[in-house]
């Protein structure tokens, strides 16, 4: 089941990729996704803001998907310590999907993303008194663009400063 | 503002059922019929008394117009150019000439007249065959004179009913989102208008986020998302009187709201801990019970109009799909098994079928099937659209669609688009802003 999930949401990526072949700025696109995405998940840094040194804001997530990536893990776990070393500051989950899902579907699963970075932080210690969930959906992306690289900007969950 | 439309009703002469016109719309129809729709006709001392409250030159032309405009938007007839017409609009009232009427091949011919009595506003109008050279229906109403579009749209629903066979559409009204800015900080207020895009207000001020709002069918009331304070909760709406308050007390987000078909009670999703599940509210003594638990996200419920079942979309299966349960919650079925993902379905009205919107290698369609799933037809197809609403006699979906930005993330757009249940007649509804999320309110006379 799982398997042929993977290989269904690599279909797709294909697919998204063949669309996109079939425009002008085939070569453009293929370039700027390749090292900042990696199956379909956002892996750059464009539209990353830092808690502080070392420690960014948000991970990001496959289509559909709300599973935290090695590198998400490795971002929360940073977070984590932060939280650890601030104990007075509380935070905001902000969970976020892409503009290819239907509008309440895409706000519980904005909501499910960020549940997924809450639970491993409470798994490294921070209790969940210091952290509230706040679903958008597909109300608030951060990249305007109709193209794969925009959608995995799009596809995360943002920590904010509650205080 | 129903309450304030007193609408006096009788039937002027009785009506011959027999052997005359009718207009299928169980079909897609590439033929409307062509009809005349004479200006109502109107006498000097009435005129000049419309004008002077209603700054209308003429509000008998006034109403016909909004009659033409609707009856032509609705695919389904095709009104003649009145300047091809042969008799004045206060003869064809007494008596057509059915020959002339004929000759410019019109099928049936609408007429009327208007006067203005006691502060009043009184319409009379006649539908008839022409090919027969019979009256088919009579009727007149008085009225406030501020009602004036109403009554256009009352005589429209009549004449659709007496030609179809069925209850019209046109005395409705539309809510939905207002969009303006970036695509990336879009501001989104609560907007209703007339069903034919006219009398566009604004019911919330741009402030906070909201989405998705659905007419009550039984009454003025209605039930949408608010992000107030940042949380995002189900709300209620009086759009008579203004006032709103929160759907229950849950701790966390509420969304994806409907109302039963009596109105007596919100079916909703509340998210916790990543699993959204389905609520009922009763209104009246407040008492929440839970219809779903899953681990799944379950949204977008939606009950049949007998009440007796709700339609929903699920990922229990992996992925986004449409179900179908009891309204307690139980006897659980799968009824979509396309290729692709299915969400947002909607009973319709007449209970036979469940409209959808749903994705399939990158492309969005609204489509309908029976609500076993069976029967599935696609409607649509574009690079975004959902969230489809039904009139209120079933024939009619209203959605919203997106458009695809350009390489530098320009160029977004959201608007409302209609389509008959037969794939035909597919029209964008203008709207003064970018417009999602629309809601189709029931007939506002009966």
């Amino acid at each position: 089941m799982k398997l042929n999930k993977i290989f269904k949401n690599t279909l797709l990526v294909l697919a998204a990729c063949l669309v996109l072949s079939a425009c002008a700025t085939k070569k453009e696109v293929a370039t700027d996704i390749q090292g900042q995405m990696q199956g379909d998940v956002y892996t750059g840094t464009d539209t990353v803001e830092y808690l502080a040194d070392g420690v960014p804001d948000r991970v990001f997530f496959a289509t559909n998907e709300s599973i935290l990536t090695t590198a998400s893990r490795e971002t929360l776990r940073a977070q984590a310590a932060w939280l650890r070393k601030n104990p007075n500051i509380n935070v905001v989950l902000e969970g976020h999907a892409d503009e290819r899902g239907t509008r309440e579907y895409n706000l519980a699963l904005g909501e499910r993303r960020a549940n997924a970075a809450k639970d491993y932080l409470m798994t490294y210690g921070i209790s969940s008194d210091r952290i509230t969930v706040l679903s958008y959906g597909k109300e608030r992306p951060v990249d305007s663009g109709s193209n794969p690289l925009a959608w995995s900007k799009n596809r995360r969950s943002v920590t904010v400063k509650a205080n | 503002m129903t309450k304030k439309f007193l609408v006096l009703l009788f039937i002027l002469l009785p009506i011959n059922a027999n052997a005359l016109i009718e207009v299928d719309i169980t079909r897609g129809n590439l033929n409307p019929l062509p009809l005349a729709v004479s200006p109502l006709s109107i006498d000097e001392e009435s005129r000049k008394g419309f004008e002077k409250i209603l700054k209308k030159e003429n509000i008998g032309s006034e109403i016909s117009n909004i009659v033409e405009n609707n009856l032509r938007t609705s695919g389904l007839f095709n009104p003649l150019d009145k300047k091809a017409f042969l008799q004045a609009p206060d003869i064809a009232n007494l008596k057509p000439r059915f020959e002339d009427w004929n000759l410019i091949k019109a099928q049936a011919l609408i007429t009327g007249k208007v006067n203005y009595i006691d502060d009043k506003l009184r319409v009379e109008f006649r539908l008839w065959d022409v090919l027969a050279a019979k009256e088919m229906m009579a009727l007149a109403f008085t009225t406030v004179p501020n009602n004036w579009r109403r009554v256009g749209h009352i005589i429209s629903d009549k004449v659709y009913e007496r030609l179809t066979g069925e209850k019209g559409y046109f005395d409705t009204r539309i809510i939905y989102v207002s969009e303006e800015g970036p695509k990336t900080q879009r501001i989104k207020k609560l907007a209703i208008m007339d069903q034919d895009g006219v009398n566009n207000k604004f019911l919330t001020l741009g402030n906070e986020l909201v989405l998705t709002p659905r007419f009550n069918p039984a009454s003025q009331m209605v039930t949408y998302l608010s992000y107030f304070k940042n949380m995002p909760r189900v709300y209620l709406l009086d759009i008579e009187t203004g006032t709103q308050e929160v759907v229950g007390d849950f701790p966390g987000m509420t969304f994806a709201p409907r109302f039963s078909p009596d109105g007596k009670k919100i079916i909703m999703s509340f998210a916790k801990d990543g699993k959204s599940d389905i609520y009922t509210m009763d209104l009246e003594n407040r008492i929440v019970e839970k219809i779903t638990n899953h681990p799944s996200i379950d949204t977008s419920p939606s009950y049949s109009p007998d009440g007796k079942y709700i339609t929903f979309n699920s990922d229990r299966s992996g992925y986004q799909q449409i179900y179908v349960m009891k309204n307690d919650g139980s006897d659980v079925k799968r009824i979509s098994f396309g290729n692709g993902l299915y969400g947002t379905p909607v009973w319709s009205p007449r209970g036979d079928l469940i409209a959808f919107t749903k994705l399939h290698k990158g492309k969005f369609y609204i489509g309908v099937m029976r609500t076993d799933g069976s029967g599935e037809r696609l409607l649509t197809e574009n690079y975004y659209q959902e969230a489809p609403s039904w009139s209120p006699n079933g024939r009619v979906l209203i959605f919203y669609r997106e458009t695809k930005t350009n390489s530098k993330g320009e160029g977004f757009s959201a608007k409302l688009w209609s389509i008959d249940l037969t794939g035909y007649n597919e029209r964008q509804i203008k709207t003064p802003t970018d417009a999602s999320d629309p809601s189709w309110s029931s007939l506002l006379s009966n």
